[in-house]
Parts: structure tokens; C-alpha cells; sequence
């Protein structure tokens, strides 16, 4: 009997083992590097071009010259390797994974820390660095140490205004920093259910916060259909007896909206607690929270009023925009005073299209809060989109209630 | 893999953005990461790296698979860096790149000499000497290559 991560990686937790890669991927920030490394192997093929994906997302479109010349290097290499190729634009890594290409049960590996979060998918998706990736262009396998795993055992519903990313703040706050290390989690039980694939993905994204290798929920009906979605057709994936190394119990009914301040992850309090701090940005986007979902549960919040603090949403993707488009979404937000800007990562490293500076705060939706990962001597605050929503309105941190999202 | 070296001390939980801001990670200069390496932490660590051994507390390299936080340290001129436990994809980075690791608990004393052993598994600071948690026999393969680039030469 066994964990979902030891049937995916054949063998029993604390073995290492050979396996193919199904799905490859790596960014304008890993890939630049893997090339480089890549190169110095002597490689001249990618063995699985199929499997391998280049995304344009983290600094796209190119804010300096640098990154152009860097970004153009790669985008010949993606298209000479006939590599699947994702411009700048197209969205981030980790949602473009997750719309139509990864299937339960597969092995997915990107030069990216969050691709835990295509453990949503019941498939065994974890990040490595460029070098690793490099060798994974070369050979279409790696090695791993296959990972006790920590169950998380789901009961309950979201009441109120708590969504998902309550409950990825809960598990961060609950394990640590580094309580998953070397680790999986699994999320199991009755309250799986009720949160949809968008909130799987956030909760498996998050994962990598309590060190975790990889956050997996099992495929059930709502995997299967989301899949068909897309025209892909998916098995379900039965949980068996298995040995957990730790178990961590969440009611979902229990939970209230809670916020990670500067500068630790597992920093969580509840938004009450901070409730009346004042904002000099909301930021509503990533592989956390940029979904078609956020972005309509932020629209129904900001319906007919107007932001009182500088409202940053980017979509994290362009499918995610178009549809958000289409159905008034967008309209919404600009109307509320909110900037649109180009599906991607945005701001959230630091780099580009909303560097705070000295002194300012940010509520932000992404996973990370380190010190100045948005800028020089600002800091960020982590919520779900509910808070940042209702916060953004008041220009401080507020307290979201059912009535807003509804 | 033998190393030694003095000791610089830092904290727990030392995320990749403290080693290596996102702002320096556009150019494929090493030389500019070492300069910058630990510049949010103290802006002078940079400069005082060479020919030490970092001592750090538990889940060093924690954060974003950015590799140029292990390549930094290294072309910083750090020997190695010992953590009672590291992040996992740092701790593969630095294997692959050729930066020693050694996984265990030392009391950390700033300018104390660190001296460490991967192959027999050990970390010493002014002789009192510690077991490190073993490396897997492919670590030690890619660690004694000098990395996973030669390693993957040789093998092919
Ligand atoms: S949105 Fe943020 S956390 Fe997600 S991949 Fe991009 S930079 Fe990383």
C-alpha cells in the first residue's frame, strides 16, 4: 500500500529512483541558465521535445535591454528544438501547465519552485534548478528520493468569506517553514470535494512554503471533468492504506481569513488582527491567486465601487484574460479604478510593473512575503483575494465578510 | 571532499531572495551575483566570503529554484556551507554546481575554523566535530566530478 507519491515514482519513500519526466518545463529566468548549462554538457538534442515547454513569464515583456538580448537567446533555442514555446503574454508556467497539458499520475518536473502546484492535477510535479532541467533536456529522466509524505486531512466547507487560500495559509502556518522538507503532503478527506481545481491549485502551490517537494490531491470526478474541459480524458485516482509520516487535521468550516505579514510565510494571523493597517498597494495575480475565479470573486467585491489604493491585477493567463474579458470582468475592475496588466508574473518577483519602494506595503495574493522580494524596504503582506479585495476598497487592510463575495 | 575555512555565521530560514535579490538575476555574470550575494542581509558579507565556510541554521536556500543563489556563494569564494538542514532544491542546486554541503548541527561561532570532510561525513569548528547526514553515492559521484556539467560529461 501505498502514497500517491510512491505509486507515481515506483518505490517506497526514502529509496531513490530513475524516472522519465513526463512534462519538462522551465521560464525566461531558469531557462537562460539551463541553456547555459545545457551548452556546457556538449548536448545538441533535447531528447523529449514533446514533453519540454519554454514560458515567457517572469519578466515579459523584457523591461530592460539585457533581458531582451537574454530572452531572445532562448526563444531561438525553444523554436530550433522545436520545443512547446510560450511567448510573453501567454501566461504563467505554471497556469499554462494546467490548462490541458498535465494528466494525473504523470512525473512532472520545472526549473520553478511552484510547480508543486501541478500536484492539484493528482500528478507528481516538483521544481529543480537549471541544471537539473539541463540534464533533463539531455537525458528525458532525473533522479529522485522518493518522499515520506504528511496527509492533510480536508473535512467541512468554506463558510464566509474563507476560500482556499485561507487554508494554504493555515497549512504554512501550522507545518512552518520547513515542516514538509524532503516531504509530500497530500491533501485527503471529505472537504477535497467542495474546493474546486482553481483552489486545488492554490493549496498545492503553497506547499513548496512549508518546504514540501510536492503537494498532491487525488483525481476524483471534479479532476476528470475539468480535464474534459480541455478534451483530455483522465482515470480516477483511488487513495489506498498508506503510511503517513505526519497527519494534519483542517476543519474548513473552522477557518477565518488570515493574512502572512512581512517578511515570513508562516507568519499567519488572522485579517482581524491587522484590520486598519494601511496599504499603498493591492496586488491580486499569480500562480497563487491570478485565476478566472480570483478575478471574478475580485470583480463581484469591487462592483460599482472605487479602489482607494493602487489595485494591481494581473491575469495569470491569457485564456484567463480573454475570458474575463468576454464576461465583464475586466470591464469591472477598470471601472473600479484597478490596472490590468499583462498576463505573466507581474510584479511578484520584484523585478518590473509594480516595485514598491522604501517603506510602502503591499497586500499582496502571491505565496511569498520575503524581505524585499518587491522592492527595496517594502513589504508584503499574503491574503486571499476576498481580503485584498474588500482592502483594497478601504486602502487598509480589512476583514472580508460572505456578503462581499456573494 | 575536503574544505576548511573561517566561519561566517547567518540565520534560519535564509530564502534565496536574501541570497540573490530577483533585481540582479537578469545577465549570466557571476562575478556580479558574488558581488551582490547576501546584499539584503549586509551589504558587506560580499566582500568577506572568500575562503570561508557559511554556517547557517536550519532550511538554508529556502524559497524560488533560483540556482544563482548556489552559484553566487560559490564564485563568492565560499568552501562550502554547513546547515543542520537546507531547502531541497537549493540542496540540489548546490550538488550540481559543485558547491559542498554539509547537513549537520554546529554551533556556529563567527571566525571560528571550520574544517569538513563529504566523503567520510563530518564538519569540524575548532576541533569539535560533528557526523553530517550522508549524501547519497550519485551526490558524492556529482559532487567529486566537480558538478553535474562534468559529471554528465563523463558518463555519457
Ligand atoms: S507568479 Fe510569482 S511565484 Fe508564481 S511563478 Fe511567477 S514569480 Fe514565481
Amino acid at each position: 500500500m501505498a502514497t500517491l507519491s510512491e505509486r507515481i515514482l515506483g518505490g517506497p519513500a526514502g529509496t531513490y529512483v530513475d524516472v522519465r519526466v513526463d512534462r519538462a518545463f522551465a521560464h525566461d529566468g531558469t531557462g537562460v541558465l539551463a541553456r547555459e548549462a545545457w551548452c556546457e554538457m556538449g548536448c545538441q538534442d533535447v531528447r523529449n521535445p514533446g514533453g519540454t515547454y519554454i514560458f515567457f513569464d517572469h519578466i515579459a515583456p523584457a523591461n530592460t535591454g539585457t533581458t531582451a538580448t537574454l530572452q531572445a537567446e532562448l526563444r531561438s533555442f525553444a523554436m530550433a528544438r522545436g520545443l512547446h514555446f510560450s511567448d510573453v503574454g501567454g501566461g504563467i508556467c505554471h497556469q499554462l501547465m494546467a490548462e490541458g497539458i498535465v494528466l494525473p499520475g504523470e512525473v512532472v518536473v520545472g526549473a520553478d519552485s511552484h510547480t508543486c502546484t501541478l500536484g492539484a492535477f493528482g500528478a507528481f510535479a516538483t521544481g529543480v534548478g537549471a541544471t537539473d532541467m539541463a540534464a533533463i533536456w539531455a537525458s528525458g529522466g532525473t533522479w529522485f528520493r522518493v518522499p515520506e509524505t504528511i496527509a492533510i486531512r480536508l473535512t467541512g466547507d468554506f463558510t464566509g468569506a474563507s476560500e482556499a487560500k485561507d487554508l494554504a495559509l493555515a497549512c504554512v502556518r501550522d507545518l512552518g517553514m520547513d515542516g514538509a522538507n524532503y516531504r509530500a503532503l497530500e491533501f485527503i478527506g471529505d472537504g477535497v470535494e467542495g474546493i474546486p481545481i482553481s483552489g486545488r491549485l492554490t493549496c498545492s502551490n503553497m506547499a513548496v512554503e512549508a518546504g514540501a517537494k510536492a503537494g498532491l490531491f487525488y483525481a476524483d470526478n471534479e479532476t476528470v471533468s475539468y480535464l474534459a474541459g480541455y478534451g483530455l480524458s483522465a482515470a480516477l485516482q483511488e487513495r489506498e492504506d498508506c503510511t503517513y509520516v505526519g497527519e494534519l487535521d483542517m476543519n474548513l468550516s473552522d477557518l477565518q481569513p488570515l493574512i502572512a505579514s512581512h517578511h515570513r510565510v508562516d507568519k499567519v494571523q488572522k485579517v482581524a488582527d491587522l484590520a486598519g493597517t494601511p496599504l499603498d498597494q493591492v496586488f491580486v495575480g499569480t500562480c497563487t491567486n491570478g485565476r478566472l475565479d480570483d478575478l471574478e470573486r475580485l470583480a463581484r467585491i469591487l462592483h460599482r465601487k472605487k479602489v482607494r489604493v493602487r489595485t494591481i491585477v494581473v491575469p495569470a493567463s491569457r485564456r484567463t484574460l480573454q475570458e474575463a474579458t468576454r464576461s465583464g470582468v475586466v470591464d469591472a475592475l477598470l471601472s473600479a479604478g484597478c490596472i490590468v496588466g499583462v498576463p505573466g508574473c507581474g510584479p511578484c518577483l520584484g523585478a518590473h510593473m509594480g516595485v514598491l519602494g522604501e517603506g510602502e506595503v503591499c497586500l499582496s495574493t502571491a505565496n511569498r512575503n520575503f524581505t524585499n522580494r518587491m522592492g527595496v524596504g517594502g513589504e508584503i503582506l499574503l491574503s486571499s483575494v476576498a481580503t485584498a479585495g474588500v482592502s483594497a476598497l478601504r486602502g487598509e487592510v480589512a476583514v472580508p465578510e460572505a456578503a462581499d463575495v456573494r | 571532499m575536503y574544505g576548511e575555512g573561517r566561519a561566517i555565521c547567518v540565520g534560519r530560514d535564509m530564502d534565496t531572495d536574501r541570497i540573490i535579490a530577483g533585481r540582479y538575476l537578469r545577465t549570466k555574470d557571476k562575478n556580479l551575483w558574488a558581488a551582490h550575494v547576501f546584499e539584503d542581509l549586509d551589504p558587506t558579507l560580499a566582500g568577506r566570503l572568500r575562503g570561508t565556510v557559511v554556517i547557517a541554521g536550519a532550511n538554508m536556500g529556502c524559497g524560488s529554484s533560483r540556482e544563482q543563489a548556489a552559484i553566487a556563494l560559490k564564485a563568492a569564494g565560499v568552501a562550502g556551507v554547513i546547515a543542520p538542514s537546507f531547502a531541497r532544491i537549493f540542496f540540489r542546486n548546490a550538488i550540481n554546481i559543485g558547491l559542498p554541503l554539509v547537513e549537520c548541527q554546529v554551533s556556529c561561532r563567527e571566525g571560528a575554523w571550520v574544517r569538513f570532510n563529504l566523503e567520510e561525513g563530518w564538519a569540524d569548528v575548532n576541533g569539535q566535530r560533528c557526523t553530517a547526514r550522508p549524501l547519497s553515492p550519485r551526490m558524492l559521484e556529482i559532487i567529486k566530478a566537480g558538478g553535474l556539467v562534468a559529471y554528465w560529461r563523463n558518463h555519457r
